[in-house]
């Protein structure tokens, strides 16, 4: 009886918009969501940084590789301070790590996509970038305290990410004929990859509502994706490209575009580790960690000695 | 290999502002603690001073308690100015 008293309030605390924090009492289920979807997320911004990675060295400019570096390490910002926002939920950040390299742990497909070409950064800030900020600007105003700061703080930066790609994209559309084919063949690799990042249909979706009673989410998976291809079909048209979709078309009717299927068993493909870069992504990860073994303990050994040197100083 | 303690990042955004907490991050000292806080949350110029403290160092009031530890101040509206009466003619004050 008593604790359905404390659900209770809890979900009153909830429907009044008032944030829970770290120590507050919350369900079990709530902690366990909020911990799989905040270090989910941390995972993807981590691993999100090794496509783009890819062609730090290959940028065109100096000016490019300047904002791809800073956009770069603003991902690497984005991880960190998700990984310490699930912490305030108990779970500690080399569990996290380590069921990111053992496989356990599941990052954004999207990820798992490679990048061929230099259009690939621009239609990644475009479309990635885009895609993510359409998610996260609900999260700003989750449920819990420490996720909706984090996202507050990534939708600050996250602006700019999108802006340099969609540059990228409209500096090459207005070169060769040969860049504007590359342009063109980045969109029709990445656009479905991209609207599938909203995730599954709303009915295949079973976990939606009760994040969505908590605030843990604020809008539908469709609904998003639906806003997502309204605002790019737009993009597209003053870039001078064509979505690789031959249904997307205006509804009059509905005021939305109305889209093709998604090929969602290509995308539960990816999700099981089959995609074209799961494995590489993995091994990336792996191979950063245990490459950096040395430098951990080499900092923890010397900051120990400091500690003792101190001591007897004083 | 043991784990990097957690401290707590607070930052000072300018001179005349108190300092704020930012976030919490992970390090092997108190003068990587401030390193990475630089380059973890302050890469737009959000800071020009940095404190950090060892997590476990900080003591918090627990939630539950909530109540009895801040109903002192419930009931002292005597402590605000409105509630004073004075004459509407009075106009400085
Ligand atoms: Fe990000
Ligand atoms: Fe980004």
């Amino acid at each position: 009886m008593k604790d359905i008293n404390i659900e209770d309030q809890f979900q009153a605390k909830i429907d009044a918009e008032i944030k829970i924090e770290p120590k507050d009492w919350m369900p079990d289920e709530y902690r366990k969501t909020l911990i799989r979807q905040i270090s989910q997320h941390a995972h993807s911004e981590i691993v999100g940084m090794l496509p783009e990675g890819n062609w730090i060295t290959r940028a065109p400019t100096l000016r490019r590789k300047a904002a791809l570096l800073a956009k770069i390490q603003d991902e690497a910002g984005h991880g960190l301070y998700l990984y310490s926002a699930a912490e305030t939920l108990g779970v500690a950040r080399i569990d996290m790590l380590n069921d990111l390299h053992s496989g356990k742990a599941k990052y954004s497909s999207i990820f798992n996509y490679p990048t061929l070409t230099w259009a690939d950064m621009g239609t990644i800030g475009w479309l990635v970038d885009g895609a993510a900020i359409m998610n996260q600007i609900p999260l700003c105003r989750c449920s819990y305290g420490p996720y909706s700061r984090a996202m507050i703080r990534v939708c600050k930066e996250e602006s700019f990410h999108q802006r340099q790609g969609y540059e990228i994209l409209l500096t090459m559309m207005k070169g060769t004929d040969a860049q504007k084919r590359m342009v063109q063949d980045a969109l029709n690799r990445w656009w479905w990859p991209a609207i599938s990042m909203f995730g599954p249909n709303d009915a295949e979706s079973p976990h939606s509502k009760q994040s969505m009673a908590w605030k843990i989410k604020r809008f539908s998976n469709d609904d998003l994706r639906q806003k997502f291809i309204d605002v790019t079909a737009e993009q597209a048209k003053i870039l001078g490209v064509t979505i690789p979709d031959p249904e997307l078309k205006w509804n009059e009717e509905r005021g939305h575009y109305d889209f093709g299927q998604i090929n969602w068993d290509e995308f539960w493909e990816v999700v099981k580790g089959n995609g074209p870069c799961n494995r590489e992504r993995l091994e990336a990860r792996r191979q950063a960690w245990e490459e950096g073994a040395w430098v951990r303990e080499a900092a923890t050994v010397y900051a120990e000695k400091k500690a003792r040197k101190n001591q007897e100083a004083a | 290999m043991k784990d990097w303690p957690l401290w707590e990042v607070f930052i000072r955004s300018k001179q005349g502002l108190n300092h704020i907490h930012a976030g919490s991050l992970h390090a092997a000292d108190a003068e990587m603690a401030i390193e990475n806080a630089r380059d973890v949350y302050t890469r737009r110029n959000e800071g020009i001073s940095i404190w950090v403290v060892e997590s476990k160092h900080v003591k918090a009031s627990n939630p539950e308690d909530q109540g009895a530890l801040f109903d002192p101040a419930d009931n002292k509206i005597y402590r605000h100015p409105t509630f004073y009466v004075l004459p509407d003619e009075l106009k400085h004050m």
